[in-house]
């Protein structure tokens, strides 16, 4: 992780200007800057904002030409509602989310350790051909996936997500353990090895406990795309409702024919989305660094 | 020595090893789907009943190009583009530019500025849905109304219910979405410029203006080529924001969602395959100089 990105994103290096008296034209753009990000950010707030307020006007109490307003008394009806509808399709995201960020994150972090440590001939020409496996469209691979779970018998079974999060997640997860591995000395690799440690001892005893950054980072990461997810939950367990996980689930609800509920709907999408944004607000530093590996880039 | 160095060996092919895994299952699942969908593209499965299957060459290419329907998806899909590419980089830019020297707060904007990245498509398509509204004047509601309210009624619209501009109107939420990532990016970008460089050229007597222009903006060319090619290679994709805010409604019809009805609905394997290999083609043709590139100044390093 290149001079760590994450940390020259949320370090200003500019000289504090505080003791010196700022001029006329400073303290206008200053100003102007303040106002300008004010704006943005009631821009960007917009949508959750609607999603909040409106998820508290029970059910019939949502309209269009109110939903800018905050509701008059607090009516936690359609929260009720959107839990009996979610409650189960969320508990199995849950689920198999954990199994496969773990899963993934084992992968990645043995990977990632030899892809940086121990290479071999032709090892940088096989993480290439990984890293394009990152940004492949899934289309491309979707039907032979369905025939392939079908033939190992895995269709009907929330183990095709597993599978598939853990082998698209590949990419991802080995350049993340790779790039923070890179940043640790070859001098400690080099002292193990002196000391006679073969290379799965030095991974065990060495590597591993100083992986818990890039563990956090690749978890989350992991967590938050297959919670997110739609693409391969809609093609994999197609329309069977024993399958439905959270996004499936609330598309079911929320899809064109049930627009009448409206307060029911955003209720449901903000409680789909409370997962996610808890980990955000948490560990956003860390979500944040996954979201730039992604671009290569850190 | 000899046994150092045999050690070495041995751990070496023992690392081969150890993702050898891996390789098999970026191997099947990766590049042997890609060549059997690419296959399966070349015959006539266009229905699930069909018992008799051949090859027949590229035929469900040609034809996809005198399909009107395709022909419509990619040109949404073109549209779209255009308009996120060019409203992601420069609300992303913007946001960067506005927050690269250091204001107080700065992490509480940078914190909202982002937090769309981690919420998906599917739930906050019912948001967008009344954003986006078509209602007017009186009945108005979601941006209509906020458009009234600060003075600009007459840019209500139809948004993404409209004939023409549905794609435009689509390419909102996107943005709404990913300018904070572009931001992230830029802010990267900004703050890997060394301080002597600023600084230089403040002895020397440049405006604030000229520095930008001068000596700031040229460094960050990189970050620029980063983002357009990210985004590029998502827009390609787009599908949850899709099905998420208009479902499958034709006006907003693009390559991924069309991919999908016609595998799914329809059962046309053979043309699902065919517009499945387009995407992969527009986005490898985004994707592959990029890696190559990154790969070069990764050797250099």
């Amino acid at each position: 992780m290149s001079a760590d990105i994450v940390d020259r994103i949320t370090h200003s290096t500019a000289p504090k200007k505080n003791r010196r008296q700022l001029s006329g034209i400073a303290q206008f753009w200053l100003i102007f800057r303040y106002i300008s990000l004010t704006i943005i950010l009631a821009m960007v707030i917009l949508p959750i904002y609607v999603l909040v307020v409106n998820s508290f006007k029970g059910i019939s109490g949502v309209y269009l030409n109110t939903a800018f307003e905050l509701p008059k008394t607090l009516n936690f009806e359609t929260w009720s509602a959107a839990w009996d509808w979610l409650a189960v399709p969320m508990g199995r995201t849950l689920l198999f989310v954990t199994q496969s960020s773990i899963i993934s994150a084992l992968i990645g972090s043995i990977n990632g350790y030899v892809l940086s440590k121990w290479r071999f001939a032709g090892s940088n020409a096989v993480f290439m051909l990984f890293l394009f496996g990152m940004f492949i469209p899934y289309q491309a691979i979707m039907i032979p996936l369905t025939q392939f779970n079908k033939a190992v018998g895995l269709t009907g079974s929330i183990y095709v997500l597993v599978l598939a999060h853990v082998v698209y997640g590949i990419p991802i997860c080995t350049l993340i353990f790779r790039n923070y591995y890179a940043s640790i000395p070859d001098e400690i690799i080099e002292a193990g090895r002196v000391d006679g440690a073969s290379m799965v001892r030095i991974y065990r005893a060495i590597i591993l406990p100083l992986s818990i950054p890039a563990f956090v980072v690749v978890l989350i990461w992991q967590f938050t795309s297959a919670w997110n997810d739609f693409l391969f939950a809609i093609f994999l367990t197609g329309g069977s409702p024993k399958l439905a996980v959270a996004t499936t689930a609330l598309n079911w609800l929320t899809g064109s024919s049930n627009q009448v509920y409206y307060g029911k709907n955003m209720t449901a999408s903000l409680m789909a989305s409370i997962p996610t944004l808890l980990v955000y607000m948490f560990l956003g530093r860390y979500f944040l660094r996954g979201l730039l590996s992604g671009s290569l880039k850190g | 020595m000899a046994t150092v160095q045999s050690k070495q060996l041995s751990a070496r092919v023992g690392g081969f090893f150890f993702v050898l895994p891996s390789i098999i299952a970026i191997a099947i699942f990766v590049y042997g789907m890609i060549a059997y969908t690419f296959n399966v593209s070349l015959t006539n499965r266009n229905s699930a009943s069909v018992k008799d299957i051949k090859h027949v060459g590229f035929k469900n290419y040609t034809e996809l190009f005198a399909d009107e329907r395709f022909i419509h998806a990619l040109g949404n899909l073109l549209k779209f583009t255009g308009v996120f590419l060019v409203g992601t980089l420069v609300s992303g830019f913007i946001m960067a530019l506005l927050l690269e020297k250091g204001v107080a707060g700065e992490g509480i904007f940078r914190s909202f500025y982002l937090y769309p990245m981690a919420i998906s498509f599917i739930a906050m398509g019912t948001v967008w849905r009344w954003l986006l509204n078509s209602s007017r004047d009186g009945d108005a509601g979601g941006l209509n109304l906020v458009l009234q309210k600060i003075g600009l009624g007459f840019l209500q619209n139809d948004w993404y219910l409209s004939p023409r501009g549905a794609m435009y109107a689509m390419a909102v939420p996107a943005i709404w979405q990913m300018s904070g990532y572009v931001m992230a990016l830029f802010l990267a970008g900004f703050r890997g410029i060394p301080d002597d460089l600023r600084e230089a050229a403040r002895v020397d007597g440049a405006s604030e203006f000229k520095i930008y222009r001068h000596v700031l903006f040229p460094q960050l060319s990189p970050t620029f080529l980063t983002v357009l090619i990210i985004l590029g290679h998502i827009s390609m994709k787009v599908f949850d924001l899709i099905i998420g805010i208009s479902g499958k409604s034709y006006v907003t019809d693009v390559l991924a969602v069309y991919m999908w009805q016609v595998t799914f609905d329809i059962t046309n394997f053979a043309k699902g395959a065919s517009i499945a290999m387009i995407i992969l083609f527009l986005v490898a043709i985004v994707v592959i100089p990029y890696l190559r590139h990154v790969n070069k100044t990764e050797r250099e390093n």
